[in-house]
């Protein structure tokens, strides 16, 4: 039997920026030139003071656990139980949900608040997912 | 809103409740609302504005061959509800309409014409939480709670007392889906969903249906039932995704909802007999005792686990045993009214004595979103 296949994003035009940046292996976010908010997910305009001047820039793809779960059952179509689904902080405050990837899925060794670096996962040749991993000391 | 304008004067469950193959789903909807007129003594004819969710109100009304002058579609998850008696008493105070049908059903179990939730991959949550895993609510709803549990040093064991106390409170109740008693152990030892929540901190997944019948106070006191009046409310939504709350150390939607439902009722906390909080998970009333201003965060934990919400307890919570042990349609919102309206009325199987006053508070999606709901049965 096929396996199931696992979900994949359908960019739209004010996404697109994102996913052609991890791609080419960027982590990109959205600054607001009026009030330097800073934000995710993306959309040309700032939700912070509803400026349309905003720009796209490289995040620097450090981050912090913020909470996570182990997810045992169902398991998503393409996922290998047990396997944790985490919220991750980045350095430029944003957070975004992402799997941490290179690390055991158990809560031993998935620690709140534990630095955390990207990793570009190429799921096919449109998309590649912004994963994260424990940050080398 | 003023308070005490619009009373409760119908409500009911559908016929059965659990496992109901016999049923499609927008039956279910007719047997609860059909059950909610005849509880009101009224005909078809006399409703004259309807809400319901998921299902559209066309749908609705067509199919219990109504012609309303007021229509709510809102949608925003399980308590949707909520915010139907909100605008519902909103509109029979601005003369919209005079009396208000409400339902809710859903064939959460059987899936008997129940249309798929799904989430489009071209949405925000397709495009930056589907493709990491997320696949329904246990796989999203527990994410913020080991965040909850390090800010405010609550314990494994003091989330799973939440089963435990509805567990006692769903005893009590012959409707109720769970009856055994179960300990603190029993949940921590039931099987792993997502850790840290494992099956008893999870809510059922039933079929069933409810309905609520609203009109003006004036009005109610010509109804057979006693009515319950509505004392306050309050209402707001966050974000579709859970990943994108503005923290996890509280809900915004039940700081925005919670407090403006106290407010409106010109109440404070200690005038709280009967306490609703949508637990679809075991962390919810803990983000609700916080979120609404019953305690500090942090003695939320200690609280339940030292049988203050329980059978006895000063602060009767989840009094029909909950979506935990009650039942849990998928959108669990209108069974938490019928439970307060129940009390409100004094009919409740387990009847909180003398209560007079029940706050009803409500969850959509992952902390997507809030309603709250005040009631008194005394104008």
């Amino acid at each position: 039997m096929a396996e199931a296949a696992r979900a994949r994003p359908i960019p739209t035009p004010e996404t697109q920026h994102f996913w052609d940046g991890t791609k080419a292996g960027e982590l990109r976010l959205q600054r607001c030139d009026a009030c330097d908010h800073v934000y995710f997910p993306p959309r040309p305009f700032c939700p912070a003071c509803a400026s349309r001047k905003v720009s796209v820039f490289p995040a620097s793809g450090k981050a912090t656990l913020y909470s996570y779960v182990i997810n045992h059952r169902p398991a998503a179509p393409g996922f290998t139980p047990p396997y944790a689904i985490a919220v991750v902080t980045l350095e430029e405050g944003p957070r975004m949900m992402a799997n941490i990837l290179d690390c055991p899925q158990t809560p031993e060794a998935l620690v709140l608040d534990m630095p955390l670096k990207v990793k570009f996962e190429k799921l096919d040749d449109a998309i590649t997912l912004p994963q994260f991993a424990p940050a080398k000391a | 809103m003023r308070r005490n304008q619009v009373a409760v004067v119908g409500a009911a469950e559908t016929t059965k409740l659990g496992v109901i193959p016999d049923m499609s789903q927008i039956q279910l909807h007719a047997d609860a609302a059909l059950n909610a007129i005849a509880d009101a003594g009224l005909k078809l004819s006399d409703i004259d504005g309807i809400a319901t969710a998921v299902e559209t109100p066309q749908q609705i009304a067509h199919y219990l061959g109504i012609t309303p002058t007021w229509v709510d579609g809102t949608s925003v998850g399980g308590c949707s509800f909520m915010l139907h008696v909100r605008h519902a008493a909103a509109a029979i105070e601005a003369g919209l309409c005079k009396t208000v049908l409400i339902t809710h059903a859903e064939s959460g179990k059987s899936m008997i014409g129940k249309p798929p939730r799904s989430i489009p991959a071209y949405s925000l949550q397709g495009q930056f939480e589907a493709p990491f895993g997320v696949y329904g609510p246990p796989s999203m709803f527990p994410i913020p709670v080991l965040r909850f549990m390090k800010t405010y040093g609550i314990t494994h064991e003091q989330i799973a007392s939440v089963a435990v106390a509805q567990r006692e409170w769903a005893a009590k109740n012959p409707r109720a889906m769970m009856k055994d008693p179960i300990t603190v152990a029993d949940v921590l030892n039931s099987r792993m969903i997502a850790y840290p929540f494992r099956l008893l901190q999870c809510c059922l997944v039933t079929d069933g249906g409810g309905a609520l019948i609203l009109t003006s106070a004036d009005r109610a006191k010509d109804f057979p039932r006693k009515p319950v009046y509505i004392l306050g409310t309050g209402e707001s939504v966050e974000t579709p995704m859970v990943s994108q709350m503005e923290t996890f150390d509280s809900s915004r939607a039940f700081k925005v909802a919670g407090p403006l439902a106290f407010k409106e009722a010109g109440i404070t906390h200690k005038d709280v007999d009967h306490l609703m909080i949508y637990d679809a998970f075991a962390h919810l009333p803990l983000y609700g005792l916080g979120d609404l201003g019953f305690m500090p965060y942090e003695e939320t934990g200690k609280f339940i686990a030292d049988g203050n919400t329980r059978p006895g307890g000063k602060l009767p919570l989840n009094t029909n045993g909950g979506g935990l042990s009650y039942m849990h349609s998928g959108m669990y919102g209108m069974y938490a009214l019928q439970e307060s309206v129940r009390q409100m009325r004094g009919i409740a199987p387990a009847q909180v004595k003398d209560a007079k006053i029940s706050v009803c508070h409500g969850v959509g999606g992952m902390f997507a979103a809030s309603g709250t709901i005040i009631f008194t049965n005394e104008k």
